[in-house]
């Protein structure tokens, strides 16, 4: 296929601007349990937000009521500014791609890609001719006459991919779509589903529970827990500067050590060191729980040192080392792997931490 | 080597004992072939003739039966019935059963009690019941065949329901209509464009079915004093075995040749998609790594 004619394909559904996404006090009860309990979201034109969150959180419950694949008991789903959470699935112009590909067995690649086009009235040369573009946009071309079984799992969700982007829905629904595929291949699909999101434009709800894949392709990532937004920021800022504990433990890797907390709360006395309590942290006084990263504790070997290193676990660029205080906490440190020869079990090292303004929580 | 030994004559007392389940299967199959097929042999060979030793085998009887009184005004009858009772299951119990599925999963046992009720409430009752059911409606439909297509589908429900039933359990309903519904189809297009299509084989194995109880159904259309083909042939015996024995196998092998096409149906089906899965993940975890925007 010549290179216009995918030119116009990745130019098509930005032809209409991209709408927002509001979530107002969203709330859904599955039997007397609350999936969803006020939801506040808002998802701005044109940028991917990925929903992260544990098992049971409400993020596919919120992923599907934005779809209308599911009611919600109370709240607003506005798209661009218009209450669609009485509109049906099928009137609502979203494109979704499911975690199980949910392609059609009886139809092939092209006439999956083309089902949507079909719904809408499209005729057949036409929708096609648009189903062959969206299938080289997504590299599949010389398979659009394969049928589902023919195709591995990647190459199926590339194919469920092109058919939700084909009818050129005004927002594009993602739920957990890599979940089910290797390693290697999520990588590879995460990067061209971002890739293909930021050359269309399209305004997109993602879904995971995998965190380093919502840090590594979303514009906002909002954490959920127990049906409630715990926090909505940009990745780099909640994974350095997490608002609640929850967030903190959720993403990454975090250290809990024993601190003693200043009569003003202000700072935190840990591992002999005074550090600063970060604003919006509870005022609990006394005895208190440090949470600070792996990145931000060295440890140097020395003979009197307070903790012993238990062991070193080698993950390529960085190694890391668990070693045990004298009250038998476990700190982590995620040391470069070319500096991490000498700390092997049983070394007397000291626990240095960086001076940065930490999170604490109760003990 | 003394292991060797042992492991060779285990395994050499173990051959017969292998076998002898494949023997005793097969002879099985003989008898129940047997028990089968001889009878229809005895028919057909009847039809033919083979009673009258001294006339030969001939397939005249096969070629009078055209000109038989009533014959092809029955069988005409009978083949409308089916019809319109297999259309009739198909457009009641599709949706019903998807709708059941997909929404209303905990009344599948209750649902398929009922279904299976007519095969417990003995052919008169169910008779008289339609028939009280039907008595305010036009004599039209109360006094012709008409009513024999209501006590058919009533008939047919068990196997209507099994057929189905096995046929949306096989596939993954709930995310092939919300992808359906995603993408803009309305819900009698969802039926028809992606569940119709997906549960083919069943489809056709609750109509085949349906359409063989019509076609060959006595009991109710004789106590209805209603004239179709059964009827006909069982009239037809009184006068002459010959001619209803021929019938009978007619309708016999219309009946085979229906399960066949449906069979055929299955196996073209079964070649093109080899086996559909609730969730079509199974090959995803062992592929090998693709080429970025190539599918390779």
């Amino acid at each position: 296929m010549s290179a216009p004619t995918v030119a116009s394909a990745l130019t098509a559904p930005t032809a209409r601007s991209a709408p927002s996404v509001e979530l107002v006090d969203l709330s859904r009860s599955f039997g007397g349990v609350a999936a969803l309990d006020g939801l506040d979201l808002t998802v701005a034109p044109g940028t991917l937000t990925c929903l992260l969150g544990p098992s049971g959180c409400g993020k596919t419950t919120a992923l599907r009521i934005i779809a209308g694949l599911e009611h919600c008991d109370r709240g607003e789903v506005r798209v661009d500014g218009q209450d669609v959470a009485r509109v049906p699935a099928n009137k609502r112009d979203m494109g979704m791609v499911f975690q199980s590909y949910s392609l059609f067995p009886n139809l092939n690649a092209l006439d999956n890609v083309a089902f949507g086009l079909r719904m809408r009235g499209w005729n057949g040369a036409k929708r096609r001719t648009r189903a062959g573009e969206l299938l080289e946009l997504v590299g599949l071309s010389e398979h659009a006459a394969k049928y589902t079984h023919q195709l591995s799992g990647g190459q199926q969700q590339r194919v469920a991919l092109a058919r939700a982007l084909a009818v050129e829905p005004r927002v594009l629904l993602l739920d957990e779509p890599l979940s089910a595929l290797d390693a290697v291949v999520r990588v590879q699909l995460r990067e061209e589903i971002r890739a293909l999101q930021t050359r269309l434009g399209i305004t997109t709800v993602f879904v995971t529970h995998d965190q380093e894949e919502a840090l590594s392709v979303s514009d906002q990532v909002a954490v959920m827990r127990s049906g409630r937004l715990e926090q909505c920021a940009a990745p780099a800022e909640v994974y350095a500067d997490p608002a609640t504990a929850f967030v903190a433990e959720f993403i990454g890797t975090m250290n809990r050590l024993p601190g003693t907390l200043s009569s003003d709360g202000a700072t935190v006395q840990v591992a002999g060191r005074r550090l600063t309590v970060r604003d919006g942290g509870p005022q609990l006084g006394g005895e208190v729980a440090v949470l600070i990263r792996p990145e931000a504790v060295r440890f140097e070997l020395s003979e009197t040192g307070a903790a012993t290193v238990r062991q070193a676990g080698f993950r390529g660029p960085i190694t890391r080392v668990v070693a045990v205080l004298e009250d038998g906490t476990e700190v982590l440190s995620d040391v470069p792997s070319a500096s991490a020869a000498e700390l092997v079990a049983g070394r007397r090292i000291d626990v240095v931490l960086a001076d940065v303004p930490v999170l604490v929580v109760e003990r | 080597m003394t292991a060797m030994t042992a492991r060779t004559a285990t395994t050499a007392a173990a051959g017969p004992k292998r076998r002898r389940p494949r023997i005793g299967r097969a002879l099985l199959l003989l008898v129940f072939a047997g028990y089968f097929l001889l009878p229809l042999y005895t028919a057909v060979d009847f039809t033919l003739g083979g009673s009258r030793r001294n006339m030969g085998h001939t397939l005249s009887i096969w070629t009078g039966l055209i000109h038989q009184d009533g014959f092809t005004e029955n069988l005409m009858t009978s083949l409308k019935i089916a019809a319109v009772t297999v259309v009739l299951l198909l457009v009641l119990m599709v949706p019903t059963m998807a709708w059941l599925h997909l929404r209303l999963p905990r009344m599948r046992r209750l649902v398929e009690a009922v279904c299976l009720l007519p095969m417990a409430i003995p052919a008169v009752v169910i008779a008289n019941g339609i028939l009280g059911a039907f008595k305010s409606w036009p004599e039209a439909i109360t006094g012709s065949w008409w009513i024999l297509v209501f006590e058919y589908v009533v008939l047919a429900l068990p196997f209507t329901y099994r057929s189905l039933d096995a046929g949306l359990s096989a596939i993954p309903l709930a995310t092939l209509v919300e992808a359906a519904r995603s993408l803009g189809a309305s819900w009698p297009a969802t039926l028809w464009r992606v569940v119709v299509p997906n549960i083919r084989t069943a489809i056709a194995s609750a109509g085949i079915l349906g359409a063989a109880l019509a076609l060959g159904e006595f009991t109710i259309a004789h106590l209805l004093l209603l004239d179709t083909f059964p009827v006909w042939t069982d009239q037809a015996g009184q006068q002459d075995g010959e001619v209803a024995t021929t019938a009978a196998m007619l309708i016999l092998f219309l009946s085979w040749l229906l399960l066949m096409v449906v069979s055929h149906l299955g196996r073209s089906r079964t070649a093109k998609t080899p086996k559909l899965q609730k969730t079509q993940t199974r090959t995803m975890q062992s592929q090998k790594p693709e080429k970025v925007g190539t599918g390779e």
